[in-house]
This record gives C-alpha cells, sequence and structure tokens, in this order.
C-alpha cells in the first residue's frame, strides 16, 4: 500500500522488538470470532490513475457546462485563484486544532482575523471560529438565546430557509423548546403583527433571515423592536454574506448567525460550508464554539489562543454551551482570503454586480411571468410565478444548457407554480435572456 | 543540550508578518471585476435606508495579491503538520491526506455541483454518496447508514437521537445515557443536547468497563451506553457481546463512538459485535485533511432498526434505475444539517478507501496498532505506563516518574517541540492524571519512530538532570509560551485600529 512507509523487514524487526510473533499477538484483545475473515466486501485497491479515472466519471455525469439560476442557500460565486493556492499549502490543510499555539500560530492568527472581518461585516463586537454551516449555526444561536434569557422557545419566520428551519425542529424537539412559525406579508417580509401576537413571556428569542428565502430585504430594525419589548433577542441569519457588502448589517440584532459559503467556498453538492455566530460582547460567554484570542508571551510578543475554553465540550462536558468540538478552520480560512481579496471597497462592488444582475433578471423576468414580493428591497434573488410549471421550464432550459430557478412548491406550495431565482456577478447577461425567453 | 543533539529538527530563518489589516491601505486592490454587462443600478433608490453607507462600510483589507500571497504563506509557515512529520496527538489520528484525494474532491462536476441541481444531473455525486455508504456499511458491519453529520460531535447526536426516537417508538424514550469516565467531553455534551442526563460509569482496574458496575447500573431508566471502542487509553474492550447483552436484555441501545476506529478498520466489524449504532470521523480514519480544526465529517452507521428514523433525505435507487433522494420518511428524526452533509469530506474519503481496498485497510490498521505498541515498548519504565493492559492503536503514559523534578505532561509536550515534533495529546483521558497520550498512526516509518523515541528518552534525561530546559520549552519556536490566563480575563477576540499592542 503506497501510503504505508514501512518494508516487511521494518515490520518484522518491530515486531521482534515488541516481543511478539505476529501481528495477530497484537489483535489479541478482539475474540477470533470477532475478527473480519476472509477481508471486506468493498472494490479491490486501485492505483492512481484509477481513482482519478473513477471520479472524472463521476463527475461528468453530474451538470458541467451550465449556466445555472440557483441559489437558495448555496451561492454560486467566482473563486479567486489565490484561495485554493493557499489552503492547499501542507501547513494549513494537514494541521489539526491549535491546541499548542507556539506550533500553530498561522491557524491561530488567520482565524482572529477571520473573527476581525467578520464582525467589520456583520457589525457585531464578537465573532466565533466558525460553526458547522449556517443551518447549525442558526440552531445553536437560537439555543444560546435560551441560555441568556432563561425561556426556551423562538419564534420563526417561515421566510428563513426551510432547511434551516428542519434543522432547528430536530433539535428543538429534544429540548423542550417550543417554535412557533409566523407568515410573511405581500412584499415577502416577515409578517409583523403576527410575528408580535406569537411572541409570549417564554420566547427566548425571533429568528428572521434576511436576505431571507425569498431574496428579501427584512426591516431588522422594527423586528428588532418588536421582540426587545417582549424581552426576547433577535437572532438574524445570513445565507448570502455577499450582501453585506451592500446591505445596511443587522446591528440591532443580538445574535447573527451566517453562513459563509458565499466566500470563495465551492457550492460542493451542499458542503463543507461554514457557519458563524457572531454577538455582543456582552454575551460572549455564552456563544458556542472556539474562540481565538489576542495575548502575549513570556518576552511579551503578541500571540494568539484558544480562549474562553470553559464554556467548551472538553472542559465543562455535560454543562458545556454546545457539543460542537470542531470548527471549520479551512473553510473560514477561505473566507478570510476572499474577503481580503475583496477588501473594503471590492466586496462593495461585488454586491453591486449581484444587486444590478438580478435586478436586471427580474425586470426580464417580469415581462411575462410575474415577480411577486415586489415592494420590499431584494438582494440577488427573486421569486418568479408562471403559469406553467416551473419544472417544464426547467426541462426547457436544460436544453440550452441553463439551469433554472429552485422550485418552491416543496417549502411553499400555497405560491403554487414559483421558482426562486438567483443571479450573482457570474450570471451573464446572453443567460439571463436566454432564460427569460422561457419563462412564461 | 546541543544542537547536533536534535536529529529531526534544525532552526531556519522565520519571517515576521503582522495582521493582515495592519497592511491595508486605501486604494490597492487584489480583485478585479469584469465590466458590468447590464444597466448599472441606483442603489439608494433600490435599498434606501438600508444600503450600507460608508459610516458603516466593512473596513476589511485592501492590499494586493502579492501581499495576500506573502501573507497566508509567511504565517503558514508557523504551523506544525502532518506533511512536516509526525503528529501523535492521541485521539485525534494524524495520518497521511493523500493527494489525489484534494485533487478529486475539485473536479469542475463535483466541487462545482448545486445542492438543489436536478436529480438527473446529480447522478454522479449521488453514486459518490451511495458507494461510500456501502463501503462503509460494510467496514462497520451495519445495515444502514447517514453521511449528514458535519462532523463527530454532530455524528454523536444523530446517532443519540436515532436511539431516543426508536424508544420512543417504543413507548419510552427514557431519561439517562451512560457514559464511561474515560470517555470525550463531547459524549456527555451531546446527551445533554439529546435530552439525556447523564450517568457516569467508572472504569476498572484495568480501564475498562466494569461488567459488574454495568450491570447495576443499567436500569429501565437507561436509554444507551456510549462506548468508545478501543476506549481512550487504547484498550479494546474484550467483552463487548457481553456489554450489549447487559444493555439490550434491559432494552437499553450500544452507542460506539468510533473516534478510534482506525485500530479496527478491517480488523472487526462493531456492528457484527453487539453495537446498536455508531458514528465515524471521516477526518481521523478515513484521512479526509484536519484543516486546522475542520472540516470534518460524521456519518452514524446503524443496525436496521433504526433506520426509519435515518435524517431526511436518504438516496435511494428509483424504479427507473436512477437516483433520486428520498424525503418521505415518516419517522425520521429530521434533518441535522443543510443538504446532505459535507460532501467534499464524502468524496475525500472514498477516494482514501478506493486506494486502499480490503487489504490496504487491513494493513493500515495493522501498521498503527504495530507503531503504536512499538513506542510503547520503547518508552515503558521511562514514562510510567498507568494501565498495563494490552493496547491497540495508541498508548498512555502519566507524568509521575517526571512530577518528582516537577515536570508535568504539558512541560514535556512543549519541549517535544523543540525536538521537531508535535505534541501529543495532553491530560486526557480524564481518568490518567497527567496523562501523555500519544497515537503515531500507520504513517509514521520506523525511522520517525525511532527519532521520536529518542526525543521522548532524551526530554526524560533532561527532566531528571535539568528540569528548567524542559519547564521553560519550547526554545526555538518564534514565540514563547502564551499567557493564556490573561487571554481569557482580558478578551481580545477581534483586531481595531486604535488598538495598542505589548508588541508595538
Amino acid at each position: 500500500m503506497r501510503y504505508l512507509p514501512k518494508s516487511p523487514s521494518d515490520r518484522d524487526q518491530m515486531l521482534r522488538e515488541i516481543g511478539v510473533r505476529s501481528i495477530d499477538d497484537l489483535f489479541a484483545p478482539i475474540p477470533p470470532d470477532a475478527q473480519v475473515k476472509g477481508g471486506l466486501n468493498i472494490p479491490r485497491q486501485m492505483a492512481e490513475s484509477e481513482i482519478l479515472d473513477y471520479f472524472r466519471q463521476r463527475a461528468s455525469e453530474n451538470a458541467l457546462g451550465y449556466s445555472s439560476f440557483l441559489g437558495a442557500g448555496a451561492y454560486n460565486h467566482y473563486r479567486p485563484v489565490v484561495i485554493d493556492s493557499l489552503i492547499s499549502r501542507g501547513e494549513f490543510f494537514t494541521a489539526y486544532t491549535p491546541y499548542q499555539p507556539e506550533i500553530s500560530q498561522g491557524t491561530l492568527q488567520s482565524i482572529f482575523e477571520f473573527q476581525t472581518m467578520i464582525c467589520e461585516l456583520t457589525g457585531m463586537e464578537v465573532a466565533n471560529a466558525s460553526m458547522y454551516d449556517g443551518s447549525t449555526a442558526a440552531t445553536e444561536s437560537v439555543m444560546m438565546a435560551d441560555r441568556i434569557t432563561g425561556r426556551t422557545g423562538a419564534v420563526v419566520a417561515r421566510s428563513v430557509h426551510p432547511e434551516y428551519r428542519e434543522v432547528l425542529a430536530t433539535y428543538a424537539k429534544n429540548q423542550g423548546m417550543s417554535i412557533a412559525e409566523v407568515g410573511y406579508q405581500e412584499n415577502g417580509r416577515a409578517d409583523l403583527s403576527e410575528l408580535e401576537e406569537a411572541i409570549t413571556d417564554k420566547t427566548s428569542c425571533v429568528l428572521i433571515q434576511s436576505p431571507n428565502f425569498f431574496g428579501t430585504l427584512e426591516d431588522v430594525a422594527a423586528v428588532a423592536d418588536i421582540a426587545h419589548k417582549k424581552g426576547a433577542l433577535l437572532v438574524v441569519a445570513i445565507a448570502e454574506a455577499v450582501s453585506l457588502g451592500i446591505v445596511r448589517p443587522p446591528v440591532e440584532a443580538d445574535v447573527v448567525a451566517m453562513e459563509a459559503q458565499s466566500f470563495g467556498v465551492p457550492v460542493g453538492f451542499g458542503g463543507p460550508y461554514a457557519g458563524v455566530i457572531a454577538t455582543k460582547e456582552k454575551f460572549v460567554r455564552q456563544i458556542p464554539g472556539r474562540l481565538v484570542g489576542e495575548t502575549v508571551d513570556r518576552q511579551g510578543r503578541r500571540g494568539f489562543v484558544l480562549t474562553l475554553s470553559t464554556r467548551e465540550q472538553h472542559i465543562r462536558r455535560e454543562k458545556a454551551t454546545s457539543n460542537i468540538c470542531t470548527n471549520q478552520a479551512l473553510i473560514a480560512l477561505m473566507a478570510t482570503i476572499f474577503m481580503t481579496v475583496y477588501g473594503r471597497e471590492g466586496i462593495r462592488e461585488l454586491a453591486q454586480q449581484n444587486l444590478a444582475k438580478a435586478a436586471y433578471a427580474a425586470e426580464e423576468f417580469g415581462r411575462k411571468g410575474k415577480v411577486l414580493f415586489s415592494g420590499a428591497p431584494r438582494f440577488n434573488e427573486f421569486v418568479v410565478q408562471t403559469k406553467e410549471e416551473p419544472r417544464a421550464i426547467n426541462d426547457r432550459l436544460l436544453e440550452r444548457k441553463i439551469v433554472g430557478g429552485f422550485p418552491l412548491k416543496k417549502f411553499y406550495p400555497e405560491l403554487g407554480n414559483a421558482a426562486l431565482w438567483c443571479c450573482t456577478e457570474l450570471t451573464t447577461r446572453a443567460a439571463i435572456d436566454a432564460a427569460a425567453k422561457e419563462v412564461a | 543540550m546541543s544542537d547536533r543533539d536534535i536529529k529531526k529538527a534544525t532552526t531556519q530563518v522565520n519571517q515576521n508578518e503582522g495582521l493582515i489589516m495592519e497592511k491595508s491601505s486605501p486604494g490597492k486592490k487584489g480583485y478585479k471585476l469584469p465590466p458590468l454587462d447590464v444597466p448599472a443600478v441606483n442603489i439608494s433608490k433600490m435599498l434606501g435606508d438600508l444600503e450600507r453607507r460608508d459610516d458603516i462600510a466593512a473596513e476589511l483589507p485592501e492590499v494586493s495579491e502579492i501581499e495576500i500571497i506573502r501573507h497566508f504563506t509567511r504565517i503558514s509557515t508557523w504551523n506544525y503538520a502532518v506533511d512536516y512529520g509526525m503528529y501523535p496527538l492521541g485521539s485525534c489520528t494524524m495520518k497521511y491526506n493523500a493527494r489525489i484525494n484534494e485533487v478529486v474532491a475539485r473536479l469542475d462536476g463535483l466541487a462545482g455541483a448545486h445542492p438543489y441541481q436536478p436529480e438527473k444531473l446529480s447522478q454522479g455525486a449521488m453514486k459518490i454518496l451511495q458507494l461510500l455508504s456501502e463501503c462503509l456499511i460494510e467496514i462497520t458491519g451495519m445495515d444502514a447508514i447517514t453521511l449528514q453529520p458535519a462532523a463527530g460531535a454532530h455524528g454523536e447526536l444523530t446517532g443519540v437521537l436515532l436511539v431516543r426516537a426508536y424508544l420512543e417508538s417504543q413507548g419510552n424514550p427514557r431519561k439517562k445515557i451512560l457514559i464511561p469516565d474515560s470517555a470525550h467531553g463531547t459524549n456527555p455534551a451531546t446527551a445533554a443536547i439529546a435530552g439525556y442526563a447523564v450517568e457516569n460509569l467508572k472504569s476498572n482496574q484495568k480501564g475498562m468497563i466494569d461488567l459488574n458496575a454495568l450491570e447495576k447500573q443499567v436500569t429501565e431508566d437507561i436509554a444507551a451506553l456510549m462506548l468508545t471502542n478501543p476506549s481512550t487509553i487504547g484498550v479494546y474492550e474484550s467483552d463487548i457481546h457481553h456489554i450489549a447483552g447487559i444493555l439490550h436484555r434491559k432494552g437499553a441501545l450500544l452507542y460506539m463512538d468510533g473516534a478510534n476506529m482506525n485500530a479496527l478498520c478491517g480488523k472487526t466489524q462493531p456492528g457484527k459485535n453487539g453495537v446498536d449504532v455508531m458514528h465515524l470521523n471521516l477526518h481521523k480514519t478515513f484521512s479526509t485533511p484536519h484543516g486546522g480544526g475542520g472540516p470534518g465529517s460524521g456519518p452514524v452507521a446503524c443496525k436496521k432498526i433504526l433506520e426509519p428514523f435515518l435524517p431526511t433525505p436518504v438516496v435511494i435507487e428509483k424504479s427507473d434505475g436512477t437516483l433520486g433522494f428520498d424525503y418521505n420518511r415518516p419517522k425520521s428524526i429530521g434533518r441535522v444539517r443543510a443538504f446532505y452533509g459535507n460532501f467534499g469530506m464524502h468524496v475525500r474519503a472514498l477516494a482514501y478507501i478506493l486506494a486502499n481496498g480490503p487489504d490496504g485497510l487491513r494493513q493500515t490498521t495493522e501498521d498503527a496498532v504495530l507503531n503504536a505498541n512499538y513506542i510503547r515498548k520503547k518508552l515503558e519504565g521511562i514514562y510510567e505506563l498507568p494501565y498495563k493492559t494490552q493496547t491497540l492503536h495508541e498508548v498512555v503514559f502519566n507524568d509521575r516518574i517526571q512530577q518528582r523534578k516537577g515536570v508535568k505532561t504539558g512541560d514535556i509536550a512543549k519541549r517535544l517541540i523543540d525536538y521537531g515534533f508535535h505534541s501529543y495529546t495532553v491530560s486526557f483521558p480524564l481518568i490518567v492524571p497527567g496523562a501523555l497520550m500519544i497515537e503515531p498512526t500507520e504513517s509514521e516509518s520506523k525511522e520517525e519512530l525511532d527519532l521520536f523515541i529518542d526525543a521522548m528518552k532524551a526530554i526524560a534525561k533532561e527532566a531528571e538532570d535539568e528540569p528548567d530546559t524542559v519547564l521553560n520549552a519550547p526554545h526555538t519556536t518564534r514565540i514563547s509560551r502564551l499567557d493564556e490566563v490573561r487571554a481569557a480575563r482580558q478578551p481580545i477576540l477581534r483586531w481595531k485600529k486604535q488598538a495598542k499592542y505589548a508588541a508595538e
């Protein structure tokens, strides 16, 4: 086996020095009848060239060379090549959790930079070193609100990503947490009066998403007022992080749960991505997951360490803020490099392009279809209602090498023949024009 | 100690580098967008009050491309990594990360696949999910699997929720999860999040499950035992059949934490030995890179009785022979993550399994166990071995001998850095006070192991003759020991423009 650095004589010599006759002696604790006989029934050992071949074939069975209008929580933005160039350094991708800070300053400093940039973007005061993804970040934010307020239960807008809500439901069910869902108005925003009514003195937080699942920007300040008046916190989920280049950050929120996939992370059939939790300084001891902090060494030189770990499972065990152990360090590094590449001006320009492309597309699609939820600002996604089934439209588009919008019937049957369309800076005018012809 | 005593490491020029934010100056650019091919929009008109105005602009760094490359390259050299050498962190399984895995995970058709693209255009991705599932089911000896959990602890939660859902369907979810005192901290934290109380199970003198204690503690209140096998001291629970029997007789289930599967892969199948449900860490046993702390991936394999409760969706073969996602699973515990899990890690794990085949996986496990036992043999007596029980893939010593001169496991770990190695796991498991937990994995040659053993022996001698050298280690790193107390007391968790630093 080419990954194993031992000759047969190395093995023999080591066995002799250990003082056993054969390798079987070292496996004696496993009773003979519990041991695998005759080898596992899995594919035979392959050469590197065969492995490459196998995956190339699988890749070719997926969509290749299509223009795509899919967003809905996974966004196709351009990934600057320096990202892969840098994260392919073995020092980054073959290191582990920075438990020994003296030989992990690369990882630690990059996470500190990540935390800093996420605070800048979200308008929050502290950010953690990342969570699994946006759905689990949103869920853990609600659990965090429970701990802060001593209440158990959330009011959740139906305009939050349906799969985020499903994950929250899974966690909530087993913690005696009640979840009340509230609908949306004609402009696509969460229904504020319904929301106000749903908040009780047991509600720990309100969870909204902005831009929401329909691409509409929520009135965060108004929702914050309503929540805070009743002693509940506001958690704002953000699935499309690029929006923060041009959209006012949700500074009125108590917790921001963000998916950072838009920042240089491949859509990759759904993962790995990186979630983030950002919040106010006063809540830092209730934040789940890893945190990197600045300190000094014995000579007074600046350095970084994992800190405030008394919140975490390896110390607190069943009393920890969360059971999370890992973060998504390498994905957070991708996001850090992406944010650095674009910088203060670039992130704005990038967001502007997304806004312009989606505005153009909405106008073009609106000629024959009906663009829902006008009357509130949107970012780079919008919902189009058509006479025809979205799937039928999409089938025609596939012949033109276009993947159409995401049909909403599964999650929002009340919207009828509706689909969620997304444009990014990578969506060309030609693709928009071609798709618009088929949307009716 | 002189430099020539250290065989593995030498010093080299190490570049200084500030924070990227400190290199920023207005007008520098690392990007170029293509010209907009649609009409520009009036942002204020479109967004109104929701526009992000200059007064709250995101102050991201403004730097050029060469500065970005140099910045991250320089700081990367401050990390130790598997690519540099042995990384014997016990229970983390820091093995070689094959390059082919990285290449195939980046193929356009895989990395560029949108999770919601039509199923007929996702057949390749679904075939990968299916083949990986089949392989992992065979490796674990189970009946079914979900690949959705994003990490080990996430897998634990999924597994415990499966147990809960199953017991609920039998009429009573029960109240408690039994957890041995040697377990990882994630186990009790997981049980709590799944809505269970935690009951501690004391290990016996061999560091193993005490069957008599277990028999007494398993009541109708116990939902499951979370068992790490081999345990965190590397000991295989030879009585796993009896353990399962005790639980099953009382209607409880056996959960296995598969963190240490690198000791078993290809040698024994837990599902055929009484385990009802277990998670795997693809980033440990199946070589997906640790990436400085993630991403991981924590598939959960289970027996037939738990299958109806698996998270949605699952990949199924449809009547037309193509693959599809099945969302219609009324008994499911629900989703634990958006989409289908860390697909990029699934691709890498499958590439690893294909590179090994059945014989490679078995040889890998044998080498991992051989390496750990070789270290044990060579260092026993120099470091105290608190449990003499035969061990598999890792060995846990304690610092009792060195403590006589005031040298603790954390100090020895720091000194090991000067010898060119990453430290072992310090102060874990909790049943071994002053633990040195060493897991070499299969990826180390005899030469590298001998260097490690020499280093550990040299440090033991230093601890005796010149303890200050060890107490003040590391001496060769770019920074010395960091003030962790200060970091926690006055947390500085982000950079600010105005901040004054001690370094300045």
